[in-house]
C-alpha cells in the first residue's frame, strides 16, 4: 500500500487527520493523568496506557461511524474510544470505580464499554472479542440491518497466538463478515519478544491461510494509519470479507504503570519503532498545513482542563455501596410465577 | 403414537423458530445433515437462513452467539457433545456469564449440551458439565429428566433474558419416551417430586432421575416407600423442595452423573445439612459417578455412573441408620 491520504484523497484527509490526532492528543493527556493518579495512589488495580499506539487506535475511531459500526476496543485502545464517540469521563469513573460509570465499580479500568451504543466491554482473555463482533455482524446480517457497517476489533501480537483469535477470524471469513481486525504489534506481550511469539516473518502473512486481504503498515505513521486503515474499511463496507491490518510499533511504557519495561532492549527503544507517533504526527500536520502550533496548544490546554475536570467530578461521586448492590449475576428474578394453575406431576 | 426425548428437542427448536423471529441455530452439522442426534433434523429447509452449520470452533461459536445475542437475537448453540464445551468455556463463563454483571445488559443464549453417559461413548463424549457451569455466577443450568421437560423447559429457557446451559441427556434422547408432550409445564427453578414416600428422599436429576425412581420400586417390594425429587434445574436450586421432602422423610440420598469432587450433590447435601440439619435422622448420603474418565466398555461404563443397584445398596445403608 503507497496510498497517501493528502495527495490520493482516499479521505476528506484534512478534517479525518485533524479528529484523528485531536483524539491522539486527549488518550495522552488523560492517560498521563492516569499514571499520575496511579503513582499517587488514587487508582485500585493496574493502569494500563496506550502510549505508542495512539496513531493506529484513534485512526480506527475515526474511521468508524458510531451509531452504525461496532467497535471492540481492546488495552490499548484510550485514542481510538475517544475518537469513536465513548465519553471521557467513562474512563475516569471506570478507572475511579465511580457508581456513576458505566461498570458502576463492578469492573475498572479498560474492561468497560456501552454495548448497546456498539461498543462492547472487553473481557481480559485475550481474542475472545474477535467472534463477538462476527455475531454482532451475524445478528445485523440476519435482522436485515447490517446495510453497510463494520464491525472492527484491535489485538496485539500476543492475542494472535490465542485460539479464540484463529477461530474467531477463521468463522467472521467463513461468514464473509465485515470486519476489521487490527493488529498492534508492539513488539513484546508483556515481556515477551516476537521471536518466542510467533516464527512467521510478518503477522500479516497469516491473512492468506484465512482467505482474507492483509495489510502491513508502520503504526507510528499517522498517515500511514489513516489511508491503509480506511482503505481496508472501505473494503469491508463494500462486502469484501474481512480484513486484517498488522500494525507495527512500540509499545512506549510497560505493560501497565507497574512494569517499567525494563526488558525492552535500548537500541529498539532507540530505534524506528520507538519514535513517538504523536511527535511526528504533529510535524506532520504543521508541515501540511493541516493544524498550527498555536491550535495544538490551545488543543493540549482544553484537553487538560477537560481530563482535571472530569477527575474532579468522579472523585466526587459515590463508590458502589455493597450494602445495597443488589448482589445477582442474573436478570431474572427467581422464582418464576407458576405457568399455569399447579396440576398433578407427571413424570413422562 | 409416542414422542421421544429427542423429538421433544427438535419440537421445542421448531415452535421457538416459527414463533420468535429471533431465534437462530447455529452449531456443528446441524443444517442439512440435521445434528449428529438428529435434534435439528429437516429445521434448515424449513427455516431458510435461521440455521447454521458452524466451523469446528466452539469458542468462536459461544463468542458468536453472545455478540448477536447483545444485538437482540436469541442464538440456540448446540454443542455436538457436551465435552466439547471444554473448548468454549472461556466464552461461557467469563464472556456471557458475565456480561449482565458487569453492563447491565442480559445475554439471552442457550447453549445446548448433550449430556451424560451412554455404552461405549468414552472419556470424551460422555461427560455431565452441569456441576462445573452451575460453579459460575450468571448462568442458569438446566437438566430436564422427561420428555415433557425437554420440551418445555428447552422453550421457556430461550424466553429467558439470561444465558442457559441446557444439559440434556443422550442416554434418555430415544430411550425416554412418552404419549406427548404434555405435562404439567412447571416453571424453571421448581424441582418436581416425581415419586411420594415417607421412609427416605433421594434427590435426582436428569437420566439419574430414571435410575432412582427404578431403586424405588425395587425397595418398595420391601415396604419402603422412598420419595424422589427431580431437581429439573440444578442452577437454580430449588432447596425448599428439597427440605420439605426431607422434612417428611428425615432421610436424604443426593445421586448425580457427574464426577464425585464438589458438584450438584455436594450442593445438595451442604445447604440440607446448612439449613436442615435437624430434619435429618441419619447422615446425608452422596452417589455419584466414580473419580475416573468416563470409561468406553459398557460393563466398565455401567458400573462407573450410580444404577439402579448402587442406588438401593446407599439407600438401604441410609434406611438402616
Amino acid at each position: 500500500m503507497d496510498l497517501h491520504p493528502i495527495t490520493d484523497g482516499v479521505t476528506k484527509s484534512r478534517e479525518f487527520l485533524r479528529s484523528a490526532f485531536h483524539s491522539m492528543l486527549y488518550a495522552r493527556i488523560m492517560e498521563n493523568k492516569l499514571s499520575s493518579l496511579y503513582k499517587a495512589g488514587k487508582i485500585v488495580g493496574g493502569v494500563y496506557l496506550g502510549r505508542g499506539q495512539e496513531a493506529v487506535s484513534a485512526t480506527l475511531g475515526t474511521a468508524l461511524v458510531q451509531g452504525k459500526d461496532i467497535f471492540a476496543p481492546l488495552i490499548r485502545d484510550q485514542a481510538g474510544r475517544t475518537a469513536f464517540g465513548e465519553p471521557p469521563i467513562d474512563c475516569i469513573r471506570t478507572y475511579l470505580g465511580s457508581i456513576e460509570g458505566p461498570m458502576r465499580g463492578r469492573d475498572g479500568n479498560i474492561h468497560r464499554g456501552r454495548p448497546a451504543d456498539g461498543m462492547p466491554a472487553m473481557i481480559s482473555h485475550l481474542g475472545a472479542q474477535v467472534s463477538l463482533v462476527a455475531g454482532m455482524l451475524f445478528a445485523r446480517r440476519l435482522l436485515g440491518t447490517l446495510g453497510d457497517s463494520v464491525g472492527a476489533t484491535c489485538i496485539g501480537d500476543g492475542a494472535a497466538s490465542t485460539g479464540a483469535f484463529h477461530e474467531g477470524l477463521n468463522l467472521a471469513a467463513v461468514e464473509k463478515l465485515p470486519m476489521v481486525l487490527i493488529i498492534a504489534n508492539n513488539q513484546f506481550a508483556y515481556s515477551t519478544p516476537n521471536n518466542r511469539q510467533f516464527a512467521c516473518a510478518d503477522l500479516v502473512e497469516r491473512a492468506r491461510g484465512y482467505g482474507i486481504n492483509g495489510f502491513s503498515l508502520d503504526g507510528t505513521d499517522l498517515m500511514a494509519c489513516t489511508s491503509v486503515i480506511n482503505e481496508a474499511i472501505r473494503l469491508a463496507r463494500e462486502g469484501q470479507g474481512p480484513q486484517l491490518v498488522v500494525a507495527r510499533l512500540l509499545r512506549l511504557s510497560g505493560h501497565g504503570e507497574h512494569d517499567d519495561g525494563f526488558y525492552v532492549p535500548t537500541d529498539v527503544r532507540n530505534g524506528h519503532y520507538g519514535r513517538d507517533c504523536i511527535e511526528l504526527a504533529m510535524r506532520q500536520l504543521v508541515e501540511n498545513g493541516i493544524a498550527s502550533l498555536d491550535e495544538i496548544r490551545a488543543w493540549q490546554d482544553q484537553i487538560s482542563d477537560d481530563v482535571q475536570r472530569a477527575v474532579a467530578q468522579a472523585q466526587q461521586e459515590a463508590a458502589p455501596d455493597p450494602y445495597h448492590d443488589d448482589w445477582t449475576a442474573l436478570s431474572t428474578r427467581f422464582p418464576l410465577p407458576n405457568n399455569q394453575p399447579a396440576a398433578l406431576p407427571v413424570l413422562s | 403414537m409416542s414422542v421421544t426425548y429427542i423429538d421433544a428437542i427438535r419440537e421445542a427448536q421448531e415452535t421457538l423458530l416459527r414463533d420468535d423471529p429471533r431465534v437462530f441455530l447455529y452449531g456443528q452439522d446441524i443444517a442439512t445433515f440435521g445434528g449428529a442426534f438428529k435434534a435439528t433434523k429437516g429445521l434448515s429447509e424449513m427455516f431458510p437462513n435461521r440455521v447454521f452449520d458452524c466451523p469446528i470452533s466452539e469458542d468462536a461459536m459461544i463468542g458468536m452467539a453472545v455478540g448477536a445475542a447483545i444485538e437482540g437475537m436469541r442464538p440456540i448453540i448446540e454443542m455436538q457433545f457436551a465435552d466439547f464445551s471444554s473448548i468454549a468455556f472461556n466464552q461461557i463463563v467469563n464472556q456471557a456469564a458475565t456480561h449482565y454483571y458487569r453492563t447491565g445488559m442480559p445475554i439471552p443464549i442457550t447453549v445446548r449440551l448433550p449430556s451424560g453417559g451412554t455404552p461405549g461413548s468414552g472419556p470424551f463424549h460422555s461427560q455431565s458439565m452441569e456441576g462445573i457451569y452451575s460453579q459460575y455466577p450468571g448462568l442458569i443450568v438446566l437438566t430436564p429428566a422427561s420428555v415433557s421437560d425437554a420440551y418445555h423447559m428447552l422453550i421457556d429457557a430461550v424466553k429467558l433474558d439470561d444465558p442457559v446451559i441446557f444439559c440434556e441427556h443422550k442416554f434418555l434422547y430415544r430411550w425416554l419416551k412418552a404419549k406427548s408432550i404434555n405435562g404439567d409445564h412447571l416453571p424453571i427453578g421448581q424441582a418436581r417430586i416425581i415419586r411420594s414416600g415417607k421412609h427416605a428422599t433421594v434427590v435426582a436429576y436428569s437420566a439419574m432421575v430414571h435410575e432412582a425412581v427404578r431403586a424405588a420400586e425395587r425397595l418398595q417390594q420391601d415396604g419402603w416407600e422412598i420419595e424422589v425429587v427431580d431437581l429439573r434445574s440444578v442452577k437454580p436450586l430449588d432447596i425448599d423442595t428439597v427440605l420439605a421432602s426431607v422434612a417428611r422423610t428425615g432421610r436424604l440420598l443426593a445421586v448425580g452423573e457427574a464426577f464425585p469432587w464438589g458438584g450438584v450433590t455436594a450442593e445438595v447435601i451442604s445447604r440440607v445439612t446448612e439449613e436442615g440439619f435437624h430434619l435429618l435422622d441419619a447422615p446425608p448420603q452422596r452417589l455419584n459417578a466414580r473419580d475416573t474418565p468416563v470409561p468406553y466398555h459398557p460393563k466398565l461404563w455401567a458400573a462407573h455412573r450410580p444404577t439402579p443397584e448402587s442406588i438401593c445398596q446407599a439407600l438401604r445403608k441410609l434406611l438402616a441408620f
